[in-house]
């Protein structure tokens, strides 16, 4: 498996960790609410299918990215820094 | 038809004519007490409990493919029961005696192996860690002894104690842990079911779950809709996509975890061995395969298949920890898809939707737990009330934080477990 | 028997070979199975279950049968193919699965057994009684069952790993797999070409086709030539590609040196891991038998083997061979033999229409119904409406049609799908993203055709990533048509073989059915059809064809399994490689290691590192002697010890302090320049992840120390919080754990022993508790930390890691010329017990600020990580396990880390457990046994006497709950 680090290029799996789901982006305010932070910290969408995810170039640059892919095929869409997606968003 | 020697015997000699179905393919009804949704292993011991314990028979299973086609068919086989936090502690307890009688409750041979599982550890801190887990065990009242390295050289000469990277310090060895024929699990369970007069309904996908002012009502299927009174979610691999039919999102991520065999070998490893520096689990088929895995793939998955760092990785921890096998050949790497939750630990609970349940999130766990979570989800589903060693299987939990059993200690993040 | 003739042996190098304990002699190019075949061995092996006599089927990785042990000791090779080994001087190849000997199996009283040995039948026997299944049962099945056997010695041959990239991966030389490499090579790609046999060519070199004029052997020769010339085309030969993964990774397993006496310091085999931009699968294609009864009697051989035999390695497998077939290749197979001298008994054709112009007897509409013999064919029956007639024959050829060899494009979940004109499973297409596949392996089975498709995939693919191929013509080749009627069992009495390796007969798949195994994978799962070496490479389709007839279904509806990787077993030693003794993981040493080991310290590992356990002095016999004197040495005068392996993260930035606020659950934002603050970092789900300490350097710089075990996770955690979080702080980190060297100096006389080494000396005003700043040690620049792990006046010094042996020599010395001394771990552990300090025994992923009574560190006046979710119902109140210090109080003055604990008058059972010891030592200063552990509700119960359980040593006591810090608890000591 292959994952595109924006900054390093086309590396394999191996230099990277996994975290899990990009919904770690969107930490909830602290007053959100008992609900709004179970669904932060535990709940997932979990697709089968194209799903959006954090990985760490952990063995090369140290950076967060965001991958978008397909949980089914392993097909990788698309990959961008996490700072950006998380600037966009915000 | 009862099994037995004898009959084997008298068949062989007759010209085996008289073998039939071991379980009845049945059409779906209209309506049923109970539909269970997936008839793997989990599934399939629910609905055998149902009908043995509760005395309820009208019930469906339905499988969208082939029964026993999930985790129950493709994972490492082990059994055991030594947990250490309250709430898995009891419930594996309870399912490892479910386990030892099995065979003359199904009259099936599951080929449950109690051999022995030795778990090493390789230094003071997890010496420390395997005492109170052995402990644990014993607390229980399951049974744990402690070997020392004397021990070991004994029983597994054919580990490396002098050069392994890691050196081997002990190990915790369960006498009743072992191994089954995973196949035959699932298969004496549904004959079991079948036999009760449960309807087993293959290639019979779930669509959608008919829910009317907060009361399940049915389910739709790829072969129609059927009513029921109660329907269980037991799906292990697509836990997710199910319950997100009742407008539910489970604290669940899907992940692939590969295992592998080799080809046929004269006996070598007696036992069930796993390794304490990096996920190495191994054991020999009655076959001569050795079986073995090792850590998840670590990505969101349902390819079902892994990819070669951790099959490399897995191969590397067995040859520091035992390179007597480096000419064993592997014939076969496969991967099953683990429903893992933020603790670890398993979900057998109602759910907001009156007359639905859930059965869910065991991890790569799932296979031992087939008895006991079958048992205490049957209990459930026909009283109610949650089944004592399985009473801390709550969903709210992680809500709550009130009885986490995060036995790995790595918190929130789904697939450290 | 060997026959005349030129083949690809070389007659003139006798290779000298044992098999079974006998002597003979075979030629260089020779595999076993040839060699064997030329010295008319027949039987090589005993099947798994009913022992039945086997000889060579096929000439390729997929044999059924001829799987033997080649070597002694630790090279004992299990399994090996004899089809594919390559014959070496000295090979020592022994029949497996028999006892006492191949020619008297007892266990062959299986096959008489048979009746009762079908399909499943364990599932229905051996339950009574009991505890038979593990007494008696399953040691007798596991005896025997198996095939080969490992020696179960330590490996020591060598095995390596690699990488390899390209732009196009060749999988399989044959006519197809040169020609894409050809065009490839000439578009100017880099091209990794494989073939899992020792030479290209593939099928060419088992026919006597011509390609361009010149043998098809010949042109292939010529071809790789030209791509061996190519300084962008790599060929390797004995490299078998053996899994297809994500993003365009192949796994292969190239066979470097199959004798390691033949090429010393060679690896035995490099196992590839191979990234490719475009992919051409060229693997041919495996032709199938048929069911009939004793279709596995040693001599019933694959027609294609027949031909590879005789046309490769000039070897007739028998004197008078029967020829069985449903398609042309049987013809070819008469002919072949015919050419090479060998007596055609009969062709049979299955096809009625089929003619024959060859001069041998030849029966169109007819099919082998049985073979006779025990152990080897001797005769074959042929049936037909009119009734059966019985040939001599001591060997029969058979081929059932070809199977496209499509396992690599099912390896990321693509099925294959049912041709109905070549009655056989063809790749889908796009089934691996970006593999390509050519030839046979997609159903083209004529040399042209393969020609044609190698070329045009090549073109495809060259296409894809932007090069062109230049106008290429393609040599004349055969290119007949395949005509195949479909035949999978010919029906009659007695047991007919679907997969010989697994001994699976037609019957018990139809029991299978019966037994409502019906879907495919039940009927794989119920018989084990397909579970074999072969992984059913012989077996699938004709078992599936059965199935489908006996559940009234077609073959596409029916279905197949799944093929996985590897295509061939792989050794564990060749995908382990690396591994073995220590390499499995890096090794980190600390600049003292050397000054350590020769002050014959034990080095533990402390992850990856190696930290010096105790420093024994003569005398000196246990090591709690040991540990003991170095505690009080700290206590009394002053000891040394290695702290580098605690993680270091410079941390610099405008906004470096507000971002430690968010991660740390006090205030760092706050903290002067030059003061040092110990740090509680939470995971976000509230339970502590990490604690240490952190000093502010300057304004906006400070240096965070994190436990040795969780740094990489400390490190990955902030760039998280950062760049996924707080993007808007301008802050960076960067580990510098391996750039400073790091050394604890503690003890009453600490401050004398800096003294002598720094350039300014120290004073308690300059430099009070918690205090920080830069150093220089004979104009080294260090820097400087009032802090302590141990209780004791105490610093911490840090140098770069170039200076660090010399500094810990210094600092030893020094320490010594006072009284004091290195300590280690051992006495780094009781210094921390002692003083209530908690590592990651306490902080084991499941406590909270709350358990380990930091609560009030959780500052009310900021949000951080970990602090909504540590405020949950369940992670507070007196249900919770809180941190304690222990002491004996009964008779037994032991405690035991990991040991349980419960009131005193209460059964230790689980129902009654109320916490756990962490971490235990023995104090010399308290002279007792001291611990700390969890206990419910534990801070409210300082003064109680509870119960201590460890059921495994056989230890029980009582002790007394206390306040986890033992010694000097006002903290006295630390601070003057």
């Amino acid at each position: 498996m292959r994952i595109t680090c924006p900054y390093c290029g086309e590396r394999d799996r191996r230099e990277f960790y996994y975290q899990g789901d990009a919904v770690a982006l969107d930490r909830p305010d602290p007053e959100a609410g008992e609900a709004a932070w179970d669904d932060y910290i535990h709940n997932r969408d979990n697709p089968a299918g194209v799903t959006r995810d954090l990985w760490y170039h952990e063995t090369g640059c140290g950076a967060w990215v965001v991958v978008t892919r397909n949980t089914v095929t392993h097909e990788v869409l698309s990959c961008e820094l996490a700072q950006d997606a998380k600037e966009a968003g915000a | 038809m009862r099994f037995s020697g004898l009959r084997v015997l008298k068949e062989g000699l007759t010209g085996n004519k008289v073998w039939q179905s071991h379980w009845r393919d049945a059409t779906p009804k209209d309506a049923y007490d109970v539909v269970i949704i997936g008839g793997g292993g989990h599934g399939l011991s629910t609905a055998y409990y149902l009908a043995k314990e509760h005395g309820i028979t009208n019930v469906a299973v339905l499988e969208k493919g082939y029964l026993g086609g999930g985790n129950v068919g493709r994972n490492t086989t082990i059994v055991r029961a030594n947990y250490f936090l309250p709430g898995n502690s009891e419930f594996y307890s309870h399912s490892l005696k479910l386990w030892e009688g099995l065979e003359e409750d199904l009259n099936y041979n599951v080929m449950h192996s109690q051999r022995g599982q030795i778990a090493l550890f390789h230094s003071d801190a997890q010496r420390d860690a395997a005492i109170r887990r052995g402990n644990a065990i014993r607390n229980q009242g399951d049974d744990v002894e402690l070997l020392s390295v004397a021990d070991l050289k004994r029983m597994l000469p054919y580990l490396d104690y002098d050069q392994a990277r890691f050196p081997i310090y002990g190990g915790l060895l369960q006498r009743r842990a072992g191994t089954a024929r995973h196949d035959a699990v699932a298969w004496g369970y549904a004959r079991g079911a079948s036999d009760r007069g449960v309807d087993l309904i293959q290639n019979c996908e779930v669509t959608g779950i008919d829910i009317e002012g907060g009361v399940v009502k049915g389910v739709q299927t790829t072969r129609g809709a059927i009513k029921a009174k109660k329907v269980a979610i037991i799906v292990a691999g697509r836990s997710s996509q199910v319950a997100q039919m009742a407008g539910m999102r489970l604290p669940i991520e899907s992940h692939v975890l590969q295992a592998f065999v080799t080809e046929g070998l004269k006996p070598c490893i007696d036992h069930v061995v796993s390794f304490g520096m990096g996920h190495f689990y191994i054991s020999q088929s009655d076959k001569g395969g050795l079986v073995f895995g090792g850590d998840l793939d670590f990505y969101a998955s349902y390819a079902a298949r892994g990819n070669l760092p951790m099959v490399e990785h897995v191969m590397e921890a067995g040859m520091t920890l035992m390179p007597a096998i480096g000419k064993a050949k592997v014939l076969r790497s496969w991967g099953g898809i683990m429903d893992m939750t933020p603790d670890g630990s398993p979900i057998i609970d109602k759910t907001g939707v009156e007359g639905l349940y859930l059965d869910a999130g065991w991890c790569y766990g799932g296979f031992k737990a087939v008895p006991g979570s079958g048992f205490s989800m049957a209990h459930l589903v026909a009283t109610d009330r949650h089944h004592d060693p399985a009473a801390r299987f709550r969903l709210d939990r992680f809500r709550t934080g009130r009885g986490l059993m995060d036995e790995e200690g790595t918190g929130m993040q789904h697939n450290l477990h | 028997m060997r026959l005349a003739g030129k083949g690809q042996i070389d007659r003139s190098r006798p290779v000298k070979f044992r098999f079974d304990g006998v002597e003979y002699e075979g030629l260089k190019g020779d595999t076993l199975a040839s060699a064997l075949l030329a010295n008319d061995i027949r039987m090589v092996a005993r099947s798994f279950k009913y022992h039945r006599p086997r000889g060579i089927m096929t000439a390729g990785s997929e044999e059924p049968n001829a799987l033997v042990t080649l070597g002694l000791g630790p090279a004992q090779d299990p399994n090996v193919r004899a089809t594919t080994v390559e014959l070496f001087e000295g090979m020592m190849a022994r029949p497996q699965n028999c006892w006492p000997s191949l020619g008297l199996d007892l266990l062959s009283v299986n096959d008489l057994a048979a009746p009762f040995l079908g399909a499943g039948f364990y599932y229905k026997t051996f339950m009574w009684p009991k505890a038979a299944w593990e007494k008696v049962y399953e040691p007798f099945i596991r005896r025997a069952a198996g095939l080969g056997a490992l020696s179960m010695e330590a490996n020591t041959d060598r095995y390596e790993k690699a990488f390899a990239h390209c732009d196009l991966l060749v999988i399989g030389a044959g006519p197809a797999g040169l020609m894409a490499a050809l065009a490839a090579g000439r578009a100017g790609a880099d091209v990794i070409l494989c073939d899992e046999d020792m030479r290209t060519g593939g099928r060419l070199n088992a026919e006597r086709l011509e390609v361009g004029g010149q043998s098809g052997a010949a042109w292939a020769e010529a071809m790789t030539a030209e791509l061996q010339a190519m300084p962008n085309v790599r060929v390797m030969t004995r490299t078998t590609v053996t899994g297809a993964y994500d993003q365009g990774t192949y796994g292969a397993l190239e066979r470097v040196a199959s004798d390691v006496a033949m090429r010393p310091g060679a690896p035995r085999e490099c196992f590839w891991r191979i990234v490719a931009k475009r992919a051409v699968l060229a693997a041919g294609a495996l032709e199938r038998p048929v069911a009939f009864a004793n279709n596995d009697r040693p001599g019933v051989m694959m027609a294609g083997a027949v031909r590879a035999y005789v046309n490769r390695w000039r070897v007739s497998p028998g004197r008078s061979v029967a020829v069985f077939g449903n398609n042309d290749s049987a013809h070819r197979t008469a002919a072949d033999l015919i050419a090479g001298g060998v007596h055609v008994s009969a062709l049979i054709d299955s096809r009625a229409e089929a003619r024959c112009d060859l001069d041998v007897p030849f029966y169109a509409g007819r099919e082998v119904s049985a073979v006779h013999g025990g152990r080897s064919v001797e005769a074959i029956s042929i049936s037909s409406i009119s009734g059966v007639e019985k040939i001599q024959a001591d060997t029969l050829a058979v081929s059932g049609g070809w199977n496209p060899s499509v396992h690599l494009t099912c390896h990321m979940n693509g099925r294959p799908e049912w041709n109905e004109r070549i009655a056989a499973f063809v790749p889908q297409e796009g089934a691996v993203p970006g593999m390509l596949t050519a030839g046979a392996c997609r159903g083209d089975f004529s040399t042209r055709a393969c020609l044609e498709g190698g070329l045009a995939a090549a073109r495809e693919a060259m296409q894809d990533i932007g090069r062109a191929v230049p106008d290429i013509d393609l040599p004349r080749a055969e290119d007949s048509a395949y005509d195949i009627a479909p035949l999978w069992v010919v029906p009659g009495k007695g047991r007919a073989w679907l997969d010989f390796q697994n001994d699976v007969t037609v019957k018990d798949v139809k029991q299978a059915a019966t037994e409502n195994f019906q879907s495919v994978e039940h009927m794989k799962r119920y018989t084990t059809q397909g579970m074999a070496p072969d992984q059913g490479k012989n077996s699938n389709i004709g078992a599936l064809a059965v199935l489908a007839d006996a559940t009234g279904r077609g073959i596409p509806e029916t279905g197949t399994t799944t093929y996985r990787p590897p295509f061939v077993p792989v050794p564990i030693a060749a995908m382990g490689a690396g591994a073995q003794g220590k390499g499995f993981a890096p090794e980190r040493f600390t600049t003292s290691h050397k000054a350590s080991v020769a002050r014959g310290a034990p080095m533990i590992e402390a992850g990856l590192w190696f930290r010096p356990s105790y420093f024994p002095q003569r005398g000196e016999t246990h090591w709690r002697q040991s540990c003991d004197r170095e505690v009080r040495m700290v206590r009394e005068a002053v000891g040394v010890a290695d702290v580098s392996t605690l993680g270091k993260i410079d941390i610099q930035g405008p906004d470096a302090g507000a971002f430690l606020d968010f991660v740390y659950t006090n205030m760092f934002s706050t903290l002067k320049v030059g003061r040092v603050r110990y740090g509680l970092m939470l995971r976000e789900d509230g339970h502590v992840m990490d604690d240490g300490t952190t000093a502010r350097l300057g304004e906006n710089h400070y240096l965070m120390t994190t436990t040795t075990a969780a740094a990489g996770q400390v490190m990955r955690h902030l760039e998280f919080v950062h760049q996924a979080l707080r993007p808007d702080l301008d802050v960076r980190f960067t580990s510098v754990t391996e750039q400073w060297a790091q050394f604890a100096v503690a003890g009453p006389k600490a401050r004398d022993v800096l003294n002598g080494l720094l350039d300014t000396p120290l004073s308690d005003e300059a430099w009070p508790f918690m205090s920080c700043g830069a150093v220089s040690l004979a104009g080294v620049e260090g820097r400087l930390f009032r802090i302590s792990f141990s209780g004791e006046h105490g610093y911490e010094i840090a140098v770069p890691s170039r200076y660090g042996d010399a500094l810990f020599r210094a600092l030893v010395s020094r320490a010594e010329g006072v009284g004091g001394g290195p300590y280690g771990m051992e006495a780094l552990n009781v210094l921390r017990l002692e003083k209530g300090f908690i590592t990651h025994a306490e902080i084991h992923g499941r406590v909270t600020a709350f358990d380990i009574g930091m609560e009030r560190m959780v500052s009310a006046k900021k949000d951080c990580i970990g602090k909504t979710a540590a405020a949950r119902e369940g992670l507070n109140g007196s249900e919770r396990e809180q941190l304690v210090g222990l002491r004996p109080a009964g008779e037994v003055k032991m405690l035991v880390a990991g040991a349980h604990l419960f009131n005193a008058e209460a059964e230790a059972v689980r129902v009654n457990d109320q916490g756990y010891v962490t971490s235990v030592g023995y104090s010399p200063m308290l002279e007792a046994n001291i611990g700390l552990g969890f206990l419910r509700n534990g801070r409210v119960r300082h003064g109680e006497v509870v119960r201590m359980v460890d059921h495994l040593n056989g230890v029980e006591t009582l002790c007394e709950v206390c306040d986890p810090v033992q010694f000097d608890p006002e903290g006295g000591r630390m601070r003057g």
